[in-house]
């Protein structure tokens, strides 16, 4: 199955042109090609899952390469490197977008561009898949523009209203700023492994030494800025809370399946050369390490202070790439795809139950909802499971992939991105608990009358419940299955890092901190709950208890959260507002500023002066143009070429 | 054969000229099949085109013509004015679908049509000269209609404008024409292109350069490249639809064209000395169009600014004098023909049902004319350079190929370049959407709201199908245009690479 790969970017590409053109005509609108189109490719990608684990180790990678054109001698080509990072993410982007296809038939119901969000929708997948079986740099490059098309189509989905196809330019544009990097980083790599864009190739030269050190720490810094654009990094994120814009199925496939995925996986992809051209091996600290670690905690201090929903879960996403990136950064490769794969599920899970909420109150604001727990079971149930699993409290999905990035940093040598991945363990579950007691705790704030959401939207969530609940246990001590099946392997060349043996410690040290974020969240936002909280919600229960059994650190970490974690926390954000979207935004206007004048003031006066000075200075010196204008064009022509002959003359007579 | 898709247009024309001017179908009808067989001349000669040879001269013919010159009428093609060559004849037809019930005021259909037909003779018969009098006359052939097209069919500004457009350019021909004299009395008494190329590296270094600076000059305020073209956006703003369709998809092709027929290969040693600065300009270019973009209220104009951008990405290409570069500048020309021509079509039918080009005014046009408005937003992608479609086959390469020139050039200088022309692609994607955003999304303004506003019509369906296809399929076959510019840039690039290596052997 796995050397037909190649079909599972083709079906959804193939369904979005039928949709595109017979969408409209067809029974459901379009929907039941896309959904169909996802159930075979999600399927295929299955069976292909099931052929590689069953292999016998060491597992080749399935290869194909179509050779496309040629050009000045370089052969130019589109082709699938199938290997257990492939696989893995094959099973991923098609079961999260088959999730949200079909969860979009319930949300999307009744949308104007019902079909044409299908369309949008299918080809994003394609896009990423595209990506994803990428054996070359320049086809990897082709997905990932065409990734960032789509979300520019799906995030100003509802483009009458200026604030949404504001936040879809917003969007391209920073990421292309971000592509400038991709672009030229692929072009540095291109020429330094002889005219070569095949990856496999790419990294062999780069970890045998084929490339120069020099030459690779570029290729890999300018890839790295275009990682950040689409990874949403610190400080290029800029653009991802705002993309809430776009309809919520829409926010829960960028950010669990496509999109800012596409930076980290094209870091694990190219790792041989980021590996070595930071000089990873080395320990101590990176580019990469220091951006995702910075990423983990400026995202999550934001969190905190965010009333919109999909924002919370904006930031936190923010956040969690961060963690995947320093995970690469600290050379813990594994454990970066492992929590790829984890977070996948349960950001998926979060995203299509807060648009559950948002169908069911009709407004993305924490305030106005409130109580929903008994409005709505299967949202509340889902949703709690999802937040426990991404604040990593064993033994769900989250916990297991966490713990292994903060050994990695620990092992390999980085104690302050195992301090940042502690502390971000800490804010994750803190900010998490908010969101949560805001949303169903207490009594209902809105106007409306909530709901729970039909069939259509609440099976997805069930379905995505059931891997946040399991998929870290794949990795779990004991089991260790992710890793034997998605290992990154380079024939000839000996693996980076060693792997590290489960630490029961670390672990248990990570969760207390975990559930400390939670506890002392809770006994923050449940003090002016007046009553009865411990019933509300059985998870608080425990963090509650927790909180009244050791009182005096209450108050210290109430100060703490209260007196420093607030005030860093709206600084951050309106760093993030003024200065970081200020500067954006300052680009913006100074470009358009700077443009006014170069146009109105060179362009206009000086260049245009000159050509019309000396327009009207010949007509004012006489004839020539007066000629010209009562139609004697030949005249002055011939006087020209006159002119140009005895010019001509003089030429040849000088030299 | 070649001859006949040459002259069939301006015979065509000379028809036209007997046609009572009130019998309008049967002109328009005439002018159809005349430029529809020219088309079918064009298919022919591209089934018939030899592309394990398509660094050779085919289909030539060569006569004497002016005996006292030794200008010879020579003519014939090779892999880069093939697809040029193409271009050329499916935009005029196009054009003519398009007019049928689009003439401009003042109307005369007569006259409108026997213009484009001349205007195509001019522009096929220079992508098919092999001699610099033949050239020489088909490149100010091209001249007199557009001049006319502007002056007479224009927006209110179209005096200005004709007239910049004329006397820019002829100042560029003169300088041209004087270069090509001199190429005549220091190249062997003769006009003809290959013979010169074979001689001119001949040419001592110092007059070389002199002569590539009046060549330069000629094709730079064609492109044109900055600071030479402020011509264009005047004579786009003012001319009719039609006009500024084949002025921007053909039209500026000749002046880059050109450089690679021309000016690299007859005197490569200048063109090495030229290619930094050239690049510089077109760098500056890049990001001088781009903000020139940002700064403008007004559609047309916008579309204008980009066409120097865009123009910008082929001359680097091409002062990379590498195969690569050259390759990608070819393609970049085709590309930018279909989707700059394809802009302003839209732009065209924008201003005739909405009666304004000013971006403020307009909005939602998603709303009332949706096909439009996805042509619009396909074209803005294209534009911009989105893989999957033409522009990106004309951009990319270009930029790879400023990594690494030409022996001799200097690499850290191309890289700054190279770096300029990505950034470049971050304001392409700045004013294409924003223009998108301001026409198509958002909602109708009140002063539209009432208005009828029609979706695409016929003529313009049939006009622009051909466009959208070929920017859909260019994009993902690139290899059908690259399979013919590769051998033949590749005969350009050796020539350059040998003075190369000669002047590195002299230089020991």
């Amino acid at each position: 199955m796995l050397d037909k790969a190649w079909l599972i970017p083709l079906i959804p590409a193939l369904s979005f042109v039928v949709i595109l053109f017979f969408g409209k005509r067809l029974p459901k609108k379009g929907a039941e090609v896309g959904i169909t189109a996802l159930s075979l490719s999600f399927v295929i990608a299955l069976l292909g899952a099931l052929e590689w684990t069953g292999k016998e180790v060491p597992r080749e990678a399935v290869t194909a390469h179509h050779e496309w054109f040629e050009l000045g001698g370089v052969h130019f080509g589109a082709g699938m490197h199938i290997d257990g990072l492939a696989v893995m993410m094959l099973v991923v982007v098609t079961f999260i977008s088959l999730m949200v296809h079909i969860y979009s038939t319930g949300y999307m119901h009744g949308d104007r561009r019902y079909t044409y969000f299908f369309a949008a929708l299918s080809l994003f997948t394609a896009a990423m898949l595209l990506l994803v079986v990428a054996d070359n740099t320049l086809q990897l490059m082709i997905g990932w523009e065409l990734v960032g098309l789509c979300s520019f189509m799906l995030i100003g989905h509802w483009w009458e209203e200026g604030v949404n196809s504001g936040a879809a330019i917003k969007a391209f544009i920073t990421t292309r700023t971000g592509d400038v990097g991709l672009m030229t980083g692929i072009i540095t790599l291109f020429f330094a492994a002889g005219r070569n864009f095949d990856i496999e190739h790419l990294n062999h030269a780069a970890l045998t030494g084929e490339i120069g050190h020099g030459t690779l720490l570029v290729g890999a810094c300018l890839l790295f800025l275009g990682v950040m654009g689409k990874s949403a990094q610190f400080p290029l994120h800029v653009w991802l809370p705002d993309a809430m814009a776009g309809p919520t199925p829409v926010s829960a496939l960028i950010h669990a399946a496509t999109m800012v995925v596409a930076g980290v996986y094209l870091v694990a992809r190219l790792y041989g050369v980021f590996f070595t051209g930071f000089s990873i091996e080395v320990g101590g600290t990176n580019l990469v390490a220091i951006i995702g670690a910075m990423t983990v905690i400026i995202a999550a201090l934001l969190a905190f202070v965010q009333d919109d929903v999909k924002k919370v879960l904006a930031y936190s996403t923010v956040s969690q790439l961060g963690y995947m990136i320093m995970a690469l950064g600290v050379g813990a490769w594994t454990a970066a795809v492992f929590h790829l794969f984890t977070h996948a599920f349960f950001k998926a899970l979060l995203f299509l139950g807060s648009g559950s909420l948002i169908h069911a109150v009709h407004s993305n604001n924490m305030s106005e909802m409130g109580g929903m727990r008994k409005f709505m079971p299967t949202t509340y149930k889902t949703f709690m499971i999802g937040s426990v699993a991404l604040a990593g409290i064993f033994p769900l999905a989250g916990f297991w992939s966490k713990d292994e990035i903060l050994l990695g940093a620990h092992e390999n040598g980085f104690p302050l991105m195992l301090i940042v991945g502690l502390l971000g363990a800490f804010m994750t579950a803190a900010y998490m608990t908010r969101a949560c007691y805001l949303i169903f705790a207490g009594e209902y704030r809105g106007h409306g009358h909530p709901h729970e959401s039909p069939p259509s939207m609440a099976w997805p969530l069930r379905i995505l419940a059931v891997p946040a609940v399991l998929a870290g246990l794949l990795n779990a001590p004991g089991i260790e299955l992710f890793h034997k099946w998605v290992e990154f392997e380079i024939p000839g060349v000996p693996a980076f890092l060693p792997e590290h043996a489960f630490n029961p410690a670390l672990a248990v040290g990570s969760l207390a901190i975990a559930l400390l974020g939670i506890a002392l969240a809770s006994a923050y936002y449940f003090r002016g709950a007046l009553n009865g909280l411990s019933q509300r919600v059985p998870i608080l229960q425990t963090g509650h208890r927790v909180l009244v059994n050791k009182y005096y650190l209450d108050d210290l970490f109430l100060a703490i959260i209260r007196g420093i974690q607030y005030p860093i926390a709206k600084a951050a954000y309106w760093v993030n507002q003024n200065v970081l979207d200020g500067v954006i935004n300052g680009v913006g206007k100074g470009a358009q500023a700077g443009a006014k004048v170069v146009y109105e003031v060179i362009d206009q006066r000086i260049i245009d002066g000159a050509v019309n000075g000396a327009g009207l200075s010949a007509e004012e010196g006489g004839s020539i143009l007066r000629h010209l204008q009562t139609g004697r064009v030949q005249q002055y022509a011939a006087l020209l070429f006159g002119a140009a002959a005895v010019l001509a003359m003089g030429l040849v007579v000088l030299t | 054969m070649l001859t006949a898709a040459v002259f069939l247009p301006i015979v065509g024309a000379a028809l036209l000229a007997l046609i009572p001017r009130e019998r309008e179908e049967m002109l328009k009808a005439v002018a159809l099949v005349v430029t529809l067989a020219t088309a079918v001349i064009g298919l022919s000669l591209l089934f018939g085109f030899d592309y394990g040879d398509a660094g050779r001269l085919q289909y030539t013919v060569n006569h004497g013509w002016i005996e006292v010159i030794n200008s010879r009428y020579h003519i014939g093609i090779d892999g880069i004015s093939l697809p040029l060559l193409i271009l050329s004849m499916v935009i005029t037809v196009l054009c003519v679908i398009y007019s049928w019930d689009h003439f401009p005021e003042p109307h005369n259909p007569k006259a409108f049509l026997i213009l484009m037909l001349v205007l195509e003779t001019g522009m096929n018969g220079t992508f098919a000269a092999q001699d610099l009098i033949l050239f020489f006359v088909f490149f100010e052939l091209v001249l007199l209609p557009m001049y006319f097209m502007i002056g007479v069919w224009g927006g209110p500004n179209r005096q200005y404008a004709a007239i910049k457009f004329f006397l820019y350019t002829l100042f560029g021909s003169a300088l041209m024409i004087l270069s090509f004299l001199a190429l005549y009395f220091k190249g062997g008494q003769t006009f003809d292109i290959p013979l010169l190329i074979a001689q001119g590296g001949a040419i001592a270094h110092g007059t070389q350069l002199l002569i590539f600076g009046g060549l330069f000059m000629g094709f730079a305020i064609k492109v044109p490249m900055f600071p030479f073209h402020t011509w264009l956006p005047d004579a786009h703003t003012e001319a009719p639809t039609v006009g500024s369709v084949i002025l921007a998809a053909v039209l500026l092709k000749l002046g880059t064209y050109g450089f690679i027929r021309i000016a690299i290969p007859i005197l490569p040693e200048a063109a090495r000395s030229w290619a930094p600065w050239i690049g510089l300009l077109a760098v500056i270019g890049i990001i001088y169009g781009a903000l020139g973009c940002l700064a403008q209220r007004d559609m047309k104009r916008l579309i204008a600014f980009s066409s120097v951008a865009h123009m910008g990405f082929v001359m680097l290409g091409i002062a990379t004098l590498t195969t690569f570069g050259i390759n990608a500048a070819v393609f970049g020309m085709v590309a930018h023909g279909l989707i700059t021509g394809m802009l302003f079509f839209i732009a065209g039918s924008i201003q005739e049902r909405f009666g304004t080009r000013e971006l403020s005014r307009l909005g939602g046009l998603l709303l009332q004319a949706p096909r439009m408005g996805w042509m619009l937003g396909f074209c803005a992608f294209a534009s911009l350079g989105l893989p999957g479609l033409a522009g990106f086959w004309g951009e990319f390469p270009a930029i790879l190929s400023a990594y690494q020139p030409a022996a001799g050039l200097s690499e850290a200088t191309f890289r700054a370049y190279m770096a300029v022309a990505a950034i470049g692609t971050v304001f392409a994607a700045g004013y294409l959407l924003w223009m998108l955003q301001r026409v198509a999304f958002g909602v109708v303004k009140p002063e539209f709201e009432k208005a009828h506003i029609h979706d695409v019509h016929i003529p313009e369906y049939i006009a622009w199908v051909p466009l959208l296809l070929g920017i859909l399929v260019f994009g993902i076959f690139p290899h059908l245009l690259f399979q013919m510019t590769d051998a033949a840039v590749s005969v350009v690039t050796h020539g350059v690479d040998a003075v190369g290596a000669a002047g590195a052997a002299a230089g020991r």
